[in-house]
Order: structure tokens, then C-alpha cells, then sequence
């Protein structure tokens, strides 16, 4: 069981490591936004879950309760996340686009389109 | 008046949720259950307008709760799973064609148009960038254009009959 | 068996050092929606740190105030999108 919760504590850790390399790799705020976004929701996922499993097992082998409130908030805490990221990923693109900055190198802009600038 | 009553249940529920295990009686303690029942009230009665409003009240059926945990764990994970390892692929690389596309998405709610576009943001290659308030049509800015006027498949498979099936 | 506390450590370690980088993104910018995609992240990662540290210090008081920091930076983050929208 140690091994599964190291294991995901790894994959986590390298994914969370991607997101703060596309921060820098990528050239404009919203390919930012897809690196940033993605890859840390998905290594958060992944370090949430390591802890969910290392509480609920613990709490298996020594039965004090207080590890089964550590999952069971853990599990909160990573709804929590998992709500609040992509919504406010897309509140930071929306109001990067109404503030007039265009995404480089693009090949279409629809909503620039329909606002005239393209 | 309905809609104060459900969000009130709910935030009691949740109130236990938090406490949990901090007594004698089973899981909880007497005070901590006494002590939620005015707690509850009050975040009912600040919240309740929303429910019905914004949240429509065929979310209370159960069916569509189970439909969603298996959304959750089974083609939303491998979707998640997809664009991580595309974006990994995309960091390292350096590969990218992006541009903002519009998809006709069909839905009418804005419950359902909010899980559409979360679910479009952690989902390969798009995110969602704004939304035309009176066709309910998706901007997305996605990563590697393949086609200027794409269908919403091509972009987000079948999310939009997900999206219809669990929370309109 | 389960002498994980190192391992959580570890993690938590990695995730702060992230953080940085994070900042350093809010730093370099260049527009201002590049630096709050920079806080957005820092935000993610707290968090995540939060909820590690919480199992590598047994305590659960670490994941309570996680969960307060997700939704309250989740609130900064509209605030500041809608700032630079159209101003207060």
C-alpha cells in the first residue's frame, strides 16, 4: 500500500513539474493557461489522492479517527479544487481577451471576429 | 420557500461532513449536531435564492448523481488523462497551432452551459474562452487547430450530450 | 509499514519550490494576465502543498485551511479577471 501512495505522490510531483515548466515554454497567456491549468489539476489530483489513501489506510491499521477526518478532508479540499480551477482559468482568458490581449501566432480568432479586431 | 428548505438540508449535511468524528455520540458530538441546525439555517437563508434560480431542481434526482460519478471517474478521467499527457507532449516539443473557434453547443441552462465549459477547459487541447450569452455558443481556444469551423465533436467528442444528460 | 512521513515531506518540498516558479512567472509577466495566470498557479500549489504537509504533520488542521484557501484565492482570482475586465 506504501507503494501505491508513493507511486501517486510521484506521478503527481511530475505533473505538477509540468505545469511550472509550461508557464515558461509556452509563448502567450492562454497556452499558458492550457499547461498551467491541466497539468497542475491533474498532479494536485494525484497528490490528493496519495494523501486520501495513506489516511484511510492508517485508519484501517490503527482505527483513530483522526486520520479517517484527514481523507475525508482531503477529499473536500480536492473538490474544492476541482471546482474552482477551470472556472477561474476561463475568468483569466475572458478578461485577457476583453483587455485586448491576442492570443500570438494564431491561426483563427472567432471572437475577435465578431468584436471587429481581427 | 422550497428551494430555502433543500439548501439548508444541504449545508447541514455538509456541516456534519466537516465535523465529523469529533465525539461521543457515533461518528459525531450532541453540541457539534445542536450547533449545525443554526448554522445551517443561516447559510440557507443567505444561499436559498440561488437553488432554483441558477440550479435547476431536477439536479435532486438521483439518477443523474450516478450518472455523473460515472462521468467523473470514467470518460472524464481518461479525457484528463489524454490532455495531460498532450500537454506533456506539447511542453516538451514546443509543438503548437493554436486559435479561438466557435462551437454550437445546443444547450440552454446555465447550469449545464458550466459544466460544459469546465469540462471543455480540463479536456484535450481547448480551453474555454467566452461564451455569446444569446445562442449559448462556446469560444474555445484550442491548441492545435485542425479545421476553422469545427463541429463540437471534433473538439469535445460527446461532452455537450453529457453535459444535456446530467444537468439540464 | 506506512513510514511515509519523508515521502509527504518530500512532496510538500517540491510543491513550495513550484510555488516559486510560479512567482517568478508573476514577476517576469509580461502582460498583466500573464501575471495572474502566475497567481493562479502559486494558488493551485498551495493548496496542493497544504494537503501534503497536512499528512507529513499528522495534522488535519493544515487540509481544514486548505480547503478556506481554495475557495477564498477561486474568489480573488474572479475578482481580479473582473477588475481587468471593465474596473471595479
Amino acid at each position: 500500500m506504501s507503494g501505491i501512495v508513493a507511486l501517486f505522490l510521484i506521478i503527481g510531483i511530475a505533473f505538477n513539474c509540468l505545469g511550472a515548466i509550461a508557464l515558461y515554454r509556452f509563448p502567450d497567456v492562454y497556452t499558458r493557461l492550457h499547461g498551467a491549468t491541466k497539468a497542475t489539476t491533474f498532479g494536485s489530483i494525484f497528490t490528493s489522492l496519495a494523501v486520501v489513501l495513506y489516511g484511510f489506510t492508517k485508519w484501517a491499521y490503527t482505527g483513530e479517527p483522526r486520520f479517517c477526518v484527514l481523507a475525508v478532508h482531503a477529499i473536500l479540499a480536492l473538490i474544492a479544487l476541482l471546482l474552482t480551477n477551470p472556472t477561474g482559468a476561463h475568468a483569466i482568458a475572458r478578461a485577457a481577451h476583453r483587455s485586448g490581449v491576442m492570443p500570438k501566432r494564431a491561426v483563427v480568432d472567432k471572437l475577435a471576429e465578431r468584436e471587429g479586431k481581427w | 420557500m422550497g428551494s430555502y428548505v433543500v439548501v439548508t438540508i444541504l449545508s447541514y449535511l455538509f456541516y456534519l461532513i466537516l465535523t465529523m468524528s469529533s465525539g461521543d455520540l457515533g461518528l459525531w458530538s450532541s453540541s457539534e449536531l445542536v450547533v449545525g441546525i443554526p448554522v445551517a439555517l443561516v447559510a440557507g437563508l443567505a444561499g436559498g435564492r440561488v437553488f432554483g434560480e441558477y440550479v435547476p431542481a431536477s439536479l435532486l434526482n438521483p439518477i443523474k448523481w450516478v450518472l455523473f460519478l460515472y462521468y467523473v471517474f470514467v470518460p472524464f478521467f481518461i479525457a484528463m488523462a489524454k490532455a495531460n499527457i498532450d500537454v506533456a507532449m506539447r511542453v516538451l516539443t514546443g509543438k503548437i497551432n493554436p486559435g479561438i473557434v466557435r462551437i454550437k453547443t445546443g444547450l440552454k441552462k446555465s447550469m449545464s452551459l458550466t459544466f460544459l465549459a469546465n469540462s471543455i477547459t480540463l479536456t484535450p487541447g481547448t480551453l474555454s474562452v467566452d461564451v455569446d450569452e444569446e445562442s449559448n455558443d462556446l469560444y474555445v481556444h484550442w491548441i492545435d487547430v485542425k479545421n476553422i469551423e469545427p463541429e463540437p465533436a471534433e473538439v469535445c467528442g460527446d461532452f455537450p450530450q453529457w453535459a444535456r444528460r446530467i444537468a439540464e | 509499514m506506512m513510514e511515509l512521513g519523508g515521502w509527504f515531506m518530500m512532496a510538500g518540498v517540491l510543491l513550495v519550490v513550484f510555488g516559486f516558479l510560479a512567482v517568478g512567472r508573476s514577476a517576469l509577466g509580461p502582460t498583466v494576465p500573464d501575471r495572474v495566470v502566475g497567481l493562479d498557479t502559486l494558488n493551485t500549489y498551495v493548496v496542493a502543498a497544504m494537503i501534503v504537509f497536512g499528512a507529513a504533520f499528522d495534522s488535519v488542521i493544515y487540509v481544514d485551511i486548505a480547503i478556506v484557501y481554495a475557495l477564498l484565492s477561486f474568489v480573488a482570482t474572479l475578482f481580479i479577471a473582473r477588475y481587468l475586465e471593465r474596473g471595479l
